[in-house]
């Protein structure tokens, strides 16, 4: 009974800060409610007792990713309001597509079922002894240890090419170069002149 | 109606999946708008997978799950990078203007 009463909140709640997302006239309103649906997505992981999933939801998604969203909304001073101008445009096309996907998706749960022996062919079961997050760590480590370094790997590139792509070198700048000041000679930098006693340079 | 059961999760994620790609459709313009729609379609993929996984008892959807948040994390990541250099090059970002390559 709670739980159904839980699921339905969550669900509400998640749908209409999806809305909000994409109808919102702000895109830092967008950000913010994506952050709330994320939230939501968490509860509704949590309800489906996947708490390891549901956090890393909370912080990957509401910690790192929205977060990058709300930091280039605010930097980038862009005219939103022009942006929305025309928009109303696409809508009878997107309605035409979204309704296609929809009823699509909705023939195919209507006469999907599960295959009648289908426990027997799970590929790694629920041990209910070990609690979620151990049970995540047993799997992924062991069975799924190259796709996770793999997943690192991706996760690297794409900071290196995030940096890469960002980074600019600023001109008019005084920056420490120690190569260049490894490099200077005494000979380079250094004269020495004799002087005449009051002849001056 | 009260017993949560697998096609409610399913519904739900439908729905989602729906509103990412009519967000798209409606913002067509503003690529963050666009690229925060494709984090909503990538969430609607995830409740199924962690759904699947909690009604069958297999974890393997869970494991799933976290590999599709790590390419999200690192799609948006650079993305946004990306929007960045955009905008710094042409001063703005409505998907018209992009099209100096003719595409």
């Amino acid at each position: 009974m709670l739980t159904s009463l839980a699921f339905y909140l969550f669900a509400f709640v998640l749908l209409l800060s999806a809305t909000m997302v994409i109808t919102a006239r702000s895109p830092v309103h967008s950000v913010l409610f994506l952050i709330l649906g994320f939230f939501n997505a968490a509860g509704l992981f949590v309800l489906l007792g996947a708490e390891f999933v549901a956090m890393i939801l909370v912080i990957v998604y509401v910690g790192a990713v929205a977060v990058l969203f709300l930091f280039v909304v605010m930097m980038l001073d862009m005219g939103f309001a022009e942006l929305r101008k025309g928009a109303m445009k696409y809508v009878p096309v997107g309605l035409i597509v979204g309704g296609i996907l929809l009823a699509e998706l909705a023939i195919v749960y209507a006469n999907w079922s599960f295959v009648p022996d289908y426990q027997s062919n799970l590929a790694s079961p629920v041990n209910a002894d070990v609690n979620n997050t151990e049970a995540l760590g047993a799997l992924l480590y062991t069975d799924y240890v190259f796709a996770f370094q793999v997943a690192g790997l991706v996760l690297l590139v794409a900071m290196i090419g995030a940096i890469v792509l960002t980074h600019r070198t600023r001109g008019g700048v005084r920056r420490q170069k120690i190569a260049e000041q490894n490099a200077r000679k005494r000979e380079d930098v250094v004269q020495v002149i004799k002087v005449q006693p009051g002849a001056g340079v | 109606m009260m017993e949560i059961g697998l096609e409610h999760y399913l519904t739900l994620a439908a729905i989602l999946f729906t509103m990412g790609i009519f967000g798209i459709f409606l913002n067509r313009k503003n690529v963050i708008i666009i690229l925060m729609c494709i984090e909503l379609i990538l969430l609607a993929v995830n409740i199924n997978f962690v759904a699947f996984s909690s009604f069958m008892g297999d974890l393997k959807g869970q494991i799933f799950t976290m590999f599709i948040l790590t390419v999200a994390a690192a799609e948006a990541a650079i993305g946004l990078a990306i929007l960045v250099i955009f905008f710094r090059n042409k001063g703005s970002i409505a998907v018209e203007d992009i099209s100096s390559m003719r595409g």
